[in-house]
């Protein structure tokens, strides 16, 4: 399960943090660097169409985050400030085309695995009980990273923030613009197709 | 599988796999997710779908940062002791103008 996560509060350790880096306390910065850095760039991943991009976004939110930090108010956590700043300047570099949402295409729901009447056609087959230590296992971790990158757009920006970055529905919605509703479809969508391309996965382990 | 379903407001299991988001996130009015939880109850199918969306979830969740590189993090104090410069000489200037937009707060 996801932690449950609050709406607009500092996160853990935020305040300790914030007062360092104000003081101008290099290693709190050089803290923070390592705390989000990559997270950003996972994000920002999801925006624009390559990584060389996706590492400029991130610079530039960097040098955003330098500027910003006199200013920041503690409103939200430090996170979601700074994924605010990383979404905005994604948008504005991002190639792409900035707001479509896909709740019409490739919805990835598994239809076909049902009868007339919406019952099974054939029951999913029985894989949580013996898979607990391979997916512990390091290389599932890469392994879910890919299949994430396979999903469109929207529906990898929420699965991302939400499943892999823990943020709240609330600030997923906020960040990327989309109503509740929006969001939780987006989410399914995406949930749906991780776990049957995992599924695959998992049918091709042994037998 | 469930056996006959003798409850016309009974949901059927395309409707429980529709439905599981919705039910993860909490956000089901009482009545519709006490039939959801009767269908899982029953149906041994939906409930194992059930258990791979949460072990789904659980794995998106373990995915961890990747380590950052030294150059990079080298890089990115280098961009922090250039914007304090910068800083010192706009005082130093008699300018203040410590605003260059960048950030935003909202």
């Amino acid at each position: 399960m996801v932690p449950p996560t609050l709406g607009a509060v500092p996160g853990p350790g935020d305040e300790d943090l914030i007062e360092h880096l104000r003081a101008g306390d290099e290693d709190a910065f050089v803290n923070l660097v390592n705390r989000y850095h990559a997270s950003m760039l996972r994000v920002a991943s999801t925006f624009v169409p390559s990584r060389a991009v996706a590492e400029e976004v991130v610079q530039d939110t960097w040098l955003g985050v330098i500027r910003g930090l006199p200013r920041f108010e503690g409103r939200s956590s430090l996170k979601t400030w700074i994924f605010r700043i990383l979404v905005n300047r994604a948008r504005t570099t991002g190639v792409r085309e900035p707001r479509t949402v896909e709740l019409d295409t490739g919805d990835g729901l598994d239809r076909g695995r049902f009868t007339v009447d919406g019952s099974w056609r054939e029951p999913p087959i029985v894989w949580t009980d013996d898979i607990e230590d391979r997916l512990a296992a390091p290389e599932m971790a890469a392994k879910i990273q890919d299949l994430v990158a396979q999903l469109p757009e929207s529906q990898r920006q929420v699965v991302t923030l939400r499943d892999i970055e823990g943020l709240s529905s609330r600030e997923v919605c906020d960040l990327l613009g989309l109503s509740e509703g929006n969001q939780r479809v987006l989410l399914h969508r995406g949930r749906t197709r991780v776990r049957a391309m995992l599924e695959d996965d998992v049918k091709g382990w042994e037998k | 599988m469930r056996l006959l379903s003798s409850w016309r407001r009974d949901i059927v299991c395309r409707d429980a796999v529709a439905l599981m988001t919705d039910y993860l996130e909490g956000v089901m009015p009482p009545r519709p997710r006490a039939r959801l939880e009767r269908h899982l109850a029953d149906c041994d199918g939906c409930e194992e779908y059930l258990r791979q969306m949460r072990a789904t979830i659980a794995l998106l969740g373990r995915v961890q940062p990747e380590d950052l590189s030294p150059e990079t993090r080298d890089g990115l104090v280098a961009l922090l002791l250039a914007y304090r410069e910068e800083i010192e000489r706009d005082r130093a200037d008699g300018a203040g103008g410590e605003d260059t937009g960048g950030g935003g707060n909202t």
